[in-house]
């Protein structure tokens, strides 16, 4: 689960990580009020999207005085950004941040990631802060320094100072630096993130380290341990239909395509996409009912898939493990009656009660094409919608 | 032969007074499977289904039955204590089926297994199956054929849908090992496929992998480098868009690597054949069985379609 950088940067303010001064605002009016609160001559307005890349999208301006806040408000509030996180369509700005500005002097990255190969949570530090961390990996990998942590006794302060010293962290910054990474691993574990991104922490004119930015991204299998963080979901953010699947316990995701899926797994749900797509058709999305799938399930799954009116036909792949074949099968023909389906719809049934699953959609009357196997049922769904 | 679990493995089910537990519990007796306890803390004392006794904690119940291997049907929030219980209790083998385990928990079991001897498969899987012999895990039974065809997976009906495919080939399995779909999880690919190498009754691996990671791209460089068998690949999610999970919590393409098309591109790079479509898994296999001269002895039986 993703959270707007004013959210991380409150959480951080609790755990004692130096963050600028700021208040979020949901209009104009609140924009300027905020900017009233702060000392210092330049604020800085912030859109908040839960997507990088918006400095360079015209997200974030530097005021000088309380018009330029005004202005930089009603530009910014509405307007939809494109920036290499949000895809083509862009996003459009709800909330804004008002910040004090700071002094900087240098720009440093410091991002907190599990390294899945090893299991280990590691971190990385680079001198490049401000620029794109994977750019810094494929251009420049030397300049990125890492240190992993052993979860029995966690980080320690020794590789804090190890990773400041390797990122030439100003000497007499060190200790603040060092301090700001070990309360940032505290952030990572305490509320199970699986990103902890601050880019750039700065180091400022009077001596300070500052997190000038920040991104959290939390596990959201953790989440029933942190119901305050999860009240922080902004779902105008997400997908409308990703929203409403989560509801019903269905694994969501919209695509470009105008083919519909229903597959039960993870594993098959993404190979039948792949299949679709090898028969020359496009999958409007991925959707996994999950292995104990009901009527009712299987109903709100086929309500989700019409949602999207981009959908042309659909193709309903199961392989029947502990879920029997017979049960998808009548979930089918009631769904199919429920809603009134008139686009075509491809079935492939495999597995544990398959014949009696075949009968119930023949004797059904309705007019669905069966497939034998999984490239039968691609190829099939793929030429009626063409 | 088979890898890890066979018919002399005894088995316990931690949470086999849950729903999860008494179902599977049910379907691996039915397999003849040798499952000789349970726990469920405050149960213990009493019994379920065929006469299973029912144990309070793992300890107990591996000194009153000699279990060695442990599946574990314990709800996310309790299950990576219940791995830690398992393995402070000798069990050898043990295998989580349970989805949705915070990862910063499965960093500290991963730690806490470093030092034991136990094997642990999982979690988010459907565990591991040893045709004919014994069934630890949630995959349907009788898609199985025993024979020389190992399978290692990160997706559970992927698997399905491979196993299938080569029972109806007539080609039977040695042993078909999910290691499940999340980022921190414990036995993975290399762990696997060096078990069928040393295993005499495997000719041959399929692995399946998915978006997400490098796991994947890991085993090719060891296959290359160490098996001495033919192993043929697949890998789910090549239209997966970036950025997004796909059901997995492990199947997630970040900052452009992980991607199917690099994999793919590793997994070739390193001699393993890898299927266009999921559908073809079982015929790609047989043409590279067939190239080696290893389709005969690799025939279990006649194909049925």
């Amino acid at each position: 689960m993703n959270i707007h950088e004013y959210q991380a940067k409150e959480l951080l303010r609790e755990f004692g990580v130096a963050v600028p001064t700021g208040y979020p605002a949901f209009t104009v009016e609140e924009a300027v009020a905020a900017a009233a609160k702060l000392d210092g001559e330049v604020k800085v307005v912030k859109a908040q999207i839960h997507a990088g890349g918006r400095g360079k999208a015209g997200g974030v301006k530097l005021a000088k005085t309380d018009e330029e806040v005004k202005q930089y408000a009603s530009e910014i509030l509405g307007k939809t950004l494109v920036t290499h996180q949000t895809g083509p369509e862009g996003k459009v700005v709800q909330r804004l941040y008002i910040e004090e500005g700071s002094a900087i002097d240098q720009e440093f990255y410091l991002g907190l990631v599990l390294d899945r190969s090893i299991g280990r949570i590691v971190i990385m530090g680079s001198s490049e802060g401000g620029m794109d961390i994977e750019e810094v990996a494929e251009h420049t990998p030397e300049k990125i320094h890492k240190e992993i942590v052993d979860p029995v006794v966690g980080l320690r302060p020794f590789q804090a100072r190890r990773l400041a010293f390797k990122m030439e962290v100003p000497t007499k910054l060190v200790n603040k630096f060092s301090d700001m990474v070990m309360k940032l691993y505290k952030v990572y574990v305490e509320t199970d993130c699986t990103i902890a991104e601050i880019n750039p922490l700065v180091t400022t004119k009077d001596g300070n380290v500052i997190a000038l930015d920040a991104k959290l991204n939390f596990d959201s299998n953790a989440l029933y341990r942190h119901s305050d963080i999860l009240a922080l979901r902004d779902t105008t953010e997400e997908d409308p239909r990703e929203v409403e699947a989560s509801k019903h316990d269905l694994s969501y995701i919209a695509l470009d395509g105008n083919i519909g899926c229903l597959v039960n797994g993870a594993g098959l749900a993404m190979a039948t996409m792949d299949i679709i797509k090898h028969y020359g058709a496009e999958p409007a999305n991925f959707l996994d009912v999950g292995g104990g799938a009901t009527k009712e399930k299987v109903t709100e799954a086929f309500k989700l898939i019409l949602s999207d009116d981009q959908v042309k036909g659909i193709f309903v792949n199961i392989f029947g493990g502990i879920m029997k074949c017979d049960i998808i099968a009548e979930g089918i023909v009631a769904a199919t009656k429920e809603i009134g389906l008139d686009l075509p719809l491809v079935v492939r049934l495999e597995g544990t009660n398959v014949d009696a699953g075949k009968r119930i959609l023949d004797e059904s009357g309705l007019a669905i094409t069966t497939a034998n196997s999984m490239a039968d049922g691609a190829e099939k769904i793929a030429a009626l919608v063409r | 032969m088979s890898i890890w679990a066979d018919k002399d493995t005894k088995v316990i089910i931690q949470g086999i007074t849950g729903k999860q537990g008494l179902f599977h519990g049910e379907q691996m007796l039915a397999y003849n499977t040798k499952l000789v306890g349970g726990v469920t803390p405050g149960k213990g004392g009493t019994t379920v289904l065929d006469n299973v006794p029912v144990f309070n904690t793992v300890s107990e119940a591996v000194e009153a039955t000699g279990a060695n291997a442990s599946i574990i049907y314990v709800p996310p929030a309790f299950a990576a204590d219940s791995i830690m219980e398992a393995a402070d209790s000798g069990i050898e083998l043990i295998i989580c089926i349970t989805e949705g385990i915070p990862v910063v928990d499965m960093i500290q079991v991963k730690r806490y297994l470093e030092d034991k001897p136990a094997r642990l498969i999982g979690p988010n899987c459907p565990g591991i199956i040893t045709p004919g012999e014994a069934k630890l895990g949630i995959m349907p039974g009788y898609i199985h054929t025993k024979g020389h065809v190992g399978i290692v997976s990160r997706s559970g009906t992927l698997t399905y849908e491979a196993v299938h495919q080569l029972t109806t080939a007539g080609i039977g399995q040695s042993t078909a090992v999910g290691i499940g779909g999340d980022p921190v999880n414990g036995t993975n690919f290399i762990d696997t496929l060096k078990a069928f190498n040393e295993d005499e009754d495997t000719k041959a691996v399929i692995m399946i992998g998915e978006i997400g990671g490098t796991a994947e791209e890991e085993a090719a460089e060891w296959v290359k480098a160490n098996m001495t068998k033919p192993v043929i690949g697949f890998i789910g999610g090549q239209t997966a868009p970036e950025g997004k999970r796909m059901g997995h919590a492990g199947a997630i393409i970040s900052g452009g690597k992980g991607t199917a098309a690099e994999k793919i591109k590793t997994l070739n790079a390193n001699g393993i054949e890898v299927a266009e479509t999921p559908a073809v898994i079982g015929e790609t296999l047989i043409r590279v069985l067939k190239q080696q001269g290893l389709y005969e002895a690799c025939v279990t039986g006649q194909p049925t379609t």
